[in-house]
């Protein structure tokens, strides 16, 4: 491959230009301060005293000895919680430490603050807990029928579908057309997708700190620091006023900051001592620190007219929420929205339920239940054209929805929908050549374990295409505050709290403002909720969209204020969406114009080998094609479509939290395993510029589809190179020669 | 928690003698590991990165005596790699660049991992783990030593000095099944060298080394015996049915390497 | 226990707890917490040092093994005003993006054009292989390494 490098300049970039990353500096240096590089005066470090059983009843808790021991400053559990005992993101049904009962491994119990890590470690070792262990409820299909975990509903209340069977979290039914419609040939199957981790670099980390006055200053990352704030500052019995947050470095998000962790265990304990108290977790921890990937189960029926017109798909998905709500209620929702593709289909009945179980969370991730029904869907398709003899591209453009079709909620396709452009523009790229043997081991599947010179090896090309809503849906209130000041030197500031996870916001944020103040004498000022209003959630693939509207909007104001006159200027503006209405409860329908405001299309021509005897592979290339509306930064938008279809090809071929009866059993790197440098296919990637008419200058956010159409994509092509069905992901060296599904 | 940091060879034997309970470091790719996570809390620690004589590796008698604290990296390369083939090959499957640089054969074999990379071929090899005190020296060989899943055969006041093995002069190799392509503990490894007789042995399918060996004449059946002889588990990095198939297969296309 | 390390040239020393890896000392007791934290297991490369100029994991070095030698971290590379050749080209490429891995990387990158001053592409990536980066597929992290070596960075 030739590489044409088209290096940016710092700090000048332009809406559309290749701009450089204005953290770019600091973080090759080492000197960008991420939220476990903290550290305060006369700090407290704190230590998170977790459950070992997946389900049990607390008995007692005994924290006598930990007190005593040397450095410990504070030993705290659920009765030392001033305030509400439980949070939660859209539900309160989470404890802030356990108070009758555990529901997950490694649930929270209690709190230790001592002057050295291992001092704390010791401690919490000696808060003595006697559990009455509990029969967990591991399995999504029994949790239907099992004693419910949560007493009432705590889901219920909130206008979704009356459902009476225990542990359901939220049922979607979406009824479109005539579900009974018979079509020439029909194909079934049964999918299953396991639990996927963010696996973010940088764990759960911050640094909370009393502001001597009763309030406190929490650093954290986070995904969305108001929503933290309206969570925490109720647990701590504090006016939200009295609570700031300010983003600290994120080491990685991808849906896993967007629940609290450890944010008001570090404010209890610094409150408690009034001393600062930093919490950092190590990887094994971090595995119980946030919500994971849903796990699925699918049910999935195509129905096709002989010409490879599908007239009517059914899918029955079942989603594994774990121990609390956490999402589960969107990704069901998303799940079912989003179930048959972007396709245009008249009939379809399509069933999505999220239940609890005594596994472990699971909640928002990267491509938030569209990656679960896209793997199942795109093995579908696979499924029919191979059915009818047709070229798989072929039945995808034949069945392509576009502007003014109708999804199966009923809503009407508006504003930028280029699916049969994004596949024609992945079906252009050409993938490499087969290279000859001999190969250095390392480009043979297996790797560095040296286990094939070519022995066994095939090689096979898959195709797929996924798409996602972007912003939040279903009447979510769903806003972005910017302010902007004007100084008399010509320079600006602007405040955003949109959260700067890695993604590249920041720079989004500063293009706009240079574009749209002509200077570029611009400063992004640090992100918190002290300043400015809230940037709602850096999830959804929403901020491009919604930071750069909301920045532009302040410009504009900012600059009539000006041209009014005004020497100094400051203005706050708060940008909405168009706005979106629920799902009928009964239907799925839609009960205004839409449920979803925008969506983003990506496709994938994926070329895998896999060695059939050992069930070994090796990604070889990913063309990818993604819709971006307009690209605001093109040198960020490949690196979203680069790094989303790392984590969809993890997901496919080796990511997966595994647990027994509840337990986690691979909580590290060692057997977690998220790829490397040796498992990362060449790219070719293509960004789709069709102008949305009501994005920020045409552009839409792609942070998510690339992980939704990767791992459908990657399992295509290793089914075609396998010959083997690979209805489960992560598929393993099992499955590839046939031991196993 | 103590450090120890002897400086010689006979000043880290009189430590060990004096403190049994310290845990000896070297590299510190499994104990760190360990007390990193909290899993271990030993009364102390030998540190033994200071005494040069473990360092060292050089020819003796028709073979080599390679020191405990010789690095995978170290053994990738030069000498080493061209008289010890298979055992290169197996380093080079270990770990990162970073954890080759830093891991050790000694720590290997001290760890006694059925998934310890270094063992199937120093197995193979016939190696002999040389284990001193302040007693004296005695060699021990590499399937003796590794008494079961994470045992070893070295006394309280013993420490690994050394390995000793000479090279196979015939044709080996090594060969490793890991769920990504780099960075991986075995899911199921095999060291193999032909000569006139076929040996082979395996990590992560059984607990304690395993040589297996048949007249090359065998050939033929060798990978079959070679599975029949492993006895794998079910555990969170493959099954027990796959390891005996891979192991299989793996000792097919190493013979077929091999013989070639 | 104290001990004393050369840091990036300069002697330091510090107090440590005799359990506590070289990673926590340089992060929390000398100074330098440009290495990071991400696994303290030796499988993601983000606390990747040079240990008397041998790249090494700074999680799995008891900071007691360190005392006496020389340490160079992320800090210890470029200047306040010259970048590296190799963080410079990070930068310029997009290979960052949360750079939580970035300071292990361009560590590893760096020892990497030191000793190979052209590398292939498999050079690169198995020399990168235990350096986890979740954020960007390693595309332009290569595509990094590349031009930092077209500059000469090794030489």
């Amino acid at each position: 491959m030739t590489v044409v490098l088209t290096p940016g300049k710092l700090g000048v970039g332009r809406v559309g230009d290749r701009a450089l990353r204005s953290d770019g500096t600091p973080k090759v240096q080492g000197q960008f301060a991420f939220a476990s590089d903290m550290i305060a005066p006369g700090m407290l470090w704190g230590h998170t005293v977790r459950s070992p059983h997946a389900h049990a009843e607390i008995v007692e808790i005994d924290i006598s000895e930990a007190v005593a021991m040397p450095g410990v400053h504070a030993v705290l559990t659920h009765a030392d919680v001033p305030g509400a005992k439980t949070y939660g993101l859209e539900f309160a049904d989470q404890p802030v430490l356990a108070i009758d009962r555990v529901r997950y491994y490694g649930e929270a119990v209690a709190l230790v603050a001592a002057e050295h890590p291992e001092q704390a470690r010791r401690a919490a070792e000696l808060v003595k807990v006697t559990y009455r262990e509990l029969v967990p409820v591991t399995d999504m299909e029994r949790a239907l029928e099992s004693a419910p975990l949560h007493a009432g509903k705590p889901t219920a209340g909130h206008g979704y579908r009356e459902d009476d069977r225990p542990n359901v979290v939220r049922h979607v039914v979406i009824r479109h057309g005539d579900p009974d419609v018979e079509g020439d040939v029909t194909v079934t199957g049964t999918y299953e997708l396991g639990i996927q981790d963010q696996a973010f670099l940088g764990p759960e980390s911050g640094l909370a700190v009393p502001d001597g006055e009763g309030g406190i200053d929490i650093y954290a990352a986070t995904q969305w620091l108001h929503v933290d704030r309206r969570q925490i500052a109720p647990c701590l019995n504090l006016p939200e006023q009295q609570v700031r947050l300010h983003l600290a470095g994120v080491g990685g998000a991808f849906g896993g900051r967007e629940d609290l962790s450890m944010q008001i265990h570090a404010a209890l304990l610094a409150l408690h001592t009034n001393r600062p108290v930093k919490i950092v977790y190590n990887r094994e921890e971090s595995f119980f620190g946030h919500v994971h990937r849903h796990p699925a189960r699918i049910w999935a029926e195509h129905r096709a007219t002989r010409e490879g017109r599908i007239v009517c798909v059914k899918m029955r998905i079942l989603l594994d929420g774990g121990a609390y709500a956490s999402s589960s209620t969107a990704v069901a929702a998303n799940a079912a929205s989003f179930a048959i593709g972007p396709y245009a289909v008249a009939n379809a009945l399509l069933e999505a339920t999220a239940v609890y179980t005594n596994n472990p969370p699971c909640g928002a991730m990267r491509g938030f239940g569209a990656v679960q029904t896209c793997f199942a869907a795109e093995a579908q398709m696979d499924k029919l054209a191979d059915l009818l003899g047709i070229d798989p591209i072929e039945l995808r453009l034949l069945n392509a929805a576009a502007p003014g079709d109708v999804l199966p909620t009923g809503q009407r396709i508006e504003g930028s929908f280029p699916v049969a452009a994004t596949i024609r523009a992945a079906a252009a790229l050409e993938p490499p050549a087969p290279e000859p043997l001999p190969r250095d081991p390392l480009r043979l599947p297996g790797g560095a374990g040296n286990t094939t010179r070519g022995e066994g090896v095939k090689r096979g090309i898959g195709f797929a295409v996924g798409f996602k809503n972007i912003m939040f849906s279903e009447g979510f209130d769903d806003s972005t505050a910017a302010r902007v000041q004007l100084f008399a030197d010509g320079s600006a500031e602007v405040h955003c709290a949109s959260a700067e996870v890695g993604q590249g916001v920041s720079d989004v944020i500063l293009q706009v403002a240079r574009t749209e103040l002509g200077t570029d004498l611009v400063r992004l000022a640090p992100q918190t909720t002290a300043t400015v209003g809230s940037g709602g959630s850096t999830s959804a693939s929403r901020q491009t969209w919604m930071a750069a509207s909301a920045v532009r909007d302040a410009c504009r104001a900012a600059i009539e204020r000006r041209d009014a006159g005004d020497a100094e200027v400051d203005v706050e503006i708060v940008y909405r969406h168009a706005e979106t209405t629920p799902l009928d409860p009964e239907t799925g329908q839609i009960t205004g114009d839409r449920a979803h405001v925008a969506f983003s299309v990506c496709a994938m021509k994926v070329v895998a080998e896999v060695d059939v005897e050992l069930g070994l592979t090796r990604i070889v290339w990913i063309g990818a094609a993604q819709d971006v509306g307009r690209a605001i930064n093109p040198l960020a938008a490949e690196g979203q479509v680069q790094g989303g279809a790392a984590q969809g090809m993890g997901l496919a071929v080796m990511e997966e939290i595994q647990t027994r009866n509840g337990l986690i059993t691979n909580a590290s790197f060692t057997d977690y395993l998220i790829p490397t440098a040796l498992d990362m296919p060449a790219m070719d990637v293509v960004l789709v510029e069709d102008p949305d008419p009501a994005g920020p200058f045409g552009a839409k956010g792609i942070g998510e589809p690339p992980t939704v159409t990767a791992t459908a994509a990657v399992a295509s092509a290793l089914r075609a190179a396998s010959g083997q069905p690979l209805t489960r992901v992560p598929v393993t060296p099992e499955a590839l020669i046939g031991l196993s599904r | 928690m103590d450090v120890l940091t002897p400086r010689s060879l006979s000043e880290a034997l009189a430590l060990r003698e004096a403190h049994p309970e310290a845990l000896p470091i070297q590299g510190g790719t499994d104990v760190m590991v360990g007390l990193n996570f909290d899993r271990a809390h030993p009364a102390a620690l030998l540190n033994l990165n200071e005494v040069v004589e473990l360092r060292e590796w050089a020819p003796s008698g028709d073979g080599y005596r390679i020191g405990a604290g010789v690095t995978y990296a170290e053994m990738m390369s030069g000498p080493l790699a061209a008289e010890f083939p298979a055992l290169a090959e197996a380093s080079r499957t270990v770990g990162s660049p970073q954890i080759r640089n830093r891991g050790t054969i000694g720590g290997n074999l001290a760890t006694a991992s059925p998934a310890g990379d270094s063992i199937p071929p120093l197995v193979v090899a016939g190696a002999e783990v040389e284990c001193t005190s302040v007693r004296g020296a005695r060699r021990i060989p590499v399937a003796d030593f590794v008494t079961g899943v994470k045992r070893n055969a070295l006394a309280a006041d013993e420490l690994i000095t050394a390995i000793h093995l000479r090279p196979s002069g015939v044709a080996e190799t090594f060969l490793k099944v890991g769920p990504r392509n780099a960075m991986v503990i075995a899911v199921c490894s095999l060291a193999v060298s032909a000569g006139d007789e076929l040996r082979a042995a395996f990590g992560s399918a059984s607990p304690r080394p395993v040589l297996v060996t048949a007249p090359r004449g065998e050939a033929a059946t060798f990978p079959a015996q070679v599975a029949a002889a492993a006895s794998p588990i079910d555990d969170v990095r493959g099954t027990a049915t796959y390891r005996r198939h891979a192991i299989e297969v793996l000792t097919r296309r190493a013979l077929e390497r091999c013989l070639a | 226990m104290r001990i004393n390390v050369r840091v990036n040239g300069v002697p330091s020393e510090a107090d440590c707890w005799e359990g506590e890896s070289l990673l926590f000392a340089l992060r929390e007791k000398l100074g330098f917490p440009g290495s990071k934290n991400a696994c303290e297991q030796g499988e993601c490369g983000s606390c990747s040092v040079l240990l008397d100029g041998v790249l090494v994991c700074a999680c799995l070095v008891l900071a007691a093994q360190a005392d006496g030698h020389d340490v160079t971290t992320i800090e210890g590379l470029g200047t306040e005003e010259e970048l590296h050749p190799v963080q410079a080209a990070f930068v310029e490429t997009g290979a960052v993006q949360c750079g939580f891995c970035t300071p292990g990387l361009v560590v590893a990158a760096a020892d990497l054009l030191e000793r190979v001053s052209d590398p292939s592409d498999d050079e690169i990536r198995e020399a990168l292989s235990g350096n986890l980066c979740r954020c960007t597929g390693y595309v332009k992290i290569f595509e990094a390494v590349r031009l930092a070596a077209s500059r000469g960075a090794g030489a």
